[in-house]
């Protein structure tokens, strides 16, 4: 007993009194059970929304990019703004998973497993933006590296669009593989105790053999740190990457030095918020209050009034420096982006993002579970804002007044955006109900330092 | 000699791991040990050699670093070098700057799934493998050893039963030794 010793002053992260057993059966429950009524009808609208998105992309790419509201000035909008938003969702997952692990902090192991989740289904959101906005899909592959029957025709290594290709094809394929890794002694424990033949034979197929000797745990643990440590710069790099898109333009607004850091700040943010928005909804519906407990949730809210009060400090101080650089054109784009046309978007931004956010400095408001739903959503609006306003307000109004011009979504526009939701949400429900949903190996490991009944069986002793 | 194998299950990790200390005192011989989560110190117990998959993996994130400066300095300096915004490409140092990110991002592509993958041979875990615990309890909550029997099985029982194992399996290995 006494080498699982922890602080007291920690607080339990396993609720109640579990034991090894229980764990197992609460995380195969949601497997076992077939879904109930609420599951079917978030499933139907989730389904309903993909399967318009699907539509549009389809009449997208039979009309033309001509179906968006682009114009001749405003040639990037709701495509880069989802694209953006998507994958900055997308590395919350990695971020808890892997800097959470190189850090010891075993919170994490109650919702690493549905954060990679989240992220994997987000990014291939994401990565249907750039695709659909190619207008011939079907060529897609000509991003990469590969000779072609036009001569020696390469691509170019110069563009950060390009490296954005090499990031986040990287990206999905190693959260994949770590995610993947992770569920294998999962996917194990539902195998073995599965009754149904069919389960069984599908749960023997994706747990690939995993039997538990001693040299596979120890493998996988150092696996486990590798690919934590490889993953901790790659989530970095990944947004740092995607802000190079705008950061090496000339294009007032876009031309900023600090993007790489506050950008990465925002993934963060809007990460955790979705990760939060998800798992308040998770542990009520598949009664999992045990492991996703009140203290994780604090926790998260903690990560996102840090982060969000980075990214305020990031708006605050590209204001900053466009007075101080003395260059008129960087001056007007952010007095245009604060008081111009989109002074709303500017305002929504500041508001979620910034503002509120702060209210978590309160301890009463960061332990309630309705505030904290309605902060994640909050905080997911602005960002979704962050990313319009950085986008469309820099280049609505160029350098030639004569084409200043605005920028408003076209019914596809926002029928693919719609769409892309309700494809992520059909992948996580459809996860929901066939994944274990936490990582039960982890959270067995942690049961005798950081289980309650551990916990107070070792206070009393003293 | 030893002709059988004993399936010794366990429900506690720690008393496990004082277990796996007095068997291997009284020098018997351990086959396997099947857990379901990793226990702290295991392999420490069983004297396991430590894994060399790290280096393996800083291994394969040279080899994709050099694959990646290879690969550009053929596309952009030898095969077909450009004037890109005004930027000429026509040595590998002056352009390198811009080829750091997708370095970066290839050493780590090549670190991690050749890791993986070999972690997954060496494991031997791919789709359609059968798996090998020999009790479907050791994914839930029980510990198995599974260990030679020796000469006198009865003193080896009681031996195990103090211990604090939960039940004792013995399994004969006759078909293989015939």
């Amino acid at each position: 007993m006494s080498s699982h010793y922890e602080a007291p002053i920690r607080k339990p992260l396993i609720a109640g009194d579990k034991s090894y057993h229980d764990i197992s059966v609460d995380i195969a429950r949601p497997i076992e059970t077939p879904p109930n009524r609420d599951w079917w009808i978030a499933f139907t609208i989730s389904l309903i929304a993909f399967l318009w998105g699907v539509g549009c992309i389809i009449y997208t790419i039979g009309t033309g990019i001509g179906s968006w509201g682009l114009n001749k000035t405003v040639g990037w909008a709701w495509d880069i703004t989802n694209f953006v938003w998507w994958i900055g969702i997308g590395h919350a997952g990695t971020l808890i998973s892997a800097v959470l692990l190189l850090f010891r902090q075993k919170w994490r192991m109650g919702i690493n497993r549905s954060a990679e989740a989240m992220t994997i289904f987000s990014v291939i959101q994401a990565g249907l933006f750039p695709i659909i906005h190619m207008g011939r899909p079907w060529l897609a592959y000509w991003m990469f590296p590969i000779p072609n029957q036009f001569g020696s025709l390469w691509v170019n290594f110069n563009s950060p669009l390009l490296w954005d290709v090499f990031a986040i094809s990287t990206y999905l394929t190693v959260s994949l593989v770590f995610w993947w890794t992770g569920l294998l002694p999962d996917f194990a424990m539902i195998r073995d105790r599965a009754v149904k033949p069919f389960q069984k034979k599908i749960y023997s197929l994706v747990s690939f053999g995993w039997s538990g000797r001693a040299k596979d745990w120890q493998r996988f643990e150092e696996v486990s740190l590798v690919l934590a440590g490889l993953a901790t710069p790659l989530v970095l790099s990944v947004h740092t990457i995607v802000s190079y898109d705008f950061a090496t333009s000339v294009i007032p607004g876009w031309h900023t030095t600090i993007f790489p850091p506050y950008f990465v700040a925002g993934a963060i943010f809007s990460g955790f918020a979705m990760v939060q928005t998800l798992l308040i909804i998770t542990r009520k519906v598949l009664k999992l209050e045990s492991y996703i407990t009140l203290q994780h949730i604090e926790l998260m809210n903690i990560i996102i009034m840090i982060t969000g009060s980075i990214v305020g400090c990031a708006y605050i101080t590209e204001l900053f420096i466009a007075w101080y650089s003395g260059v008129e054109y960087e001056q007007f784009a952010f007095l245009n982006r604060a008081t111009g046309p989109y002074w709303w978007a500017y305002f929504l931004m500041m508001t979620c993002n910034v503002v509120s956010p702060q209210i978590m400095w309160i301890k009463k408001i960061r332990t309630s579970i309705i505030i904290s739903f309605i902060i994640s959503i909050v905080v997911n609006v602005g960002m979704w804002f962050e990313r319009f306003v950085i986008i469309v307000t820099s280049l609505h109004r160029d350098y030639l007044p004569s084409s200043w011009t605005m920028f408003s979504p076209t019914f596809i526009d926002i029928g693919i955006f719609i769409g892309t939701i309700g494809f992520f949400f059909v992948l996580f429900l459809l996860y929901a109900r066939s994944f274990p949903v936490i990582a039960q190996a982890e959270v067995k490991s942690i049961l005798k330092s950081s289980g309650e009944k551990y916990k107070t069986l070792r206070d009393n002793h003293e | 000699m030893s002709k059988n194998n004993l399936h010794v299950l366990f429900d506690d990790d720690d008393i496990l791991l004082e277990a796996i200390k007095k068997i291997r005192e009284k020098k018997y011989y351990i086959n396997e040990v099947y857990t379901p989560f990793p226990v702290h110190g295991l392999d420490k117990a069983l004297g396991l050699a430590p894994t060399r998959i790290a280096i393996a993996a800083f291994i394969y994130g040279c080899i994709g670093f050099t694959v990646a400066i290879l690969m550009m300095n053929y596309i952009m300096i030898v095969d077909w070098p450009q004037n890109i915004g005004g930027k000429p490409s026509f040595s590998f140092i002056e352009n390198m700057p811009s080829f750091v990110p997708i370095m970066f991002e290839m050493t780590v592509f090549f670190a991690a799934h050749l890791m993986v993958l070999t972690f997954y041979m060496k494991s031997k875990l791919w789709p359609f493998k059968k798996a090998e615990n020999p009790n479907p309890l050791t994914t839930d909550n029980m510990f198995l050893i599974d260990m030679e029997s020796g000469d006198d099985l009865n003193k080896l029982k009681v031996f195990l039963k103090k211990t604090g194992a939960v039940s004792i399996e013995v399994i004969e290995k006759n078909e293989n030794e015939k």
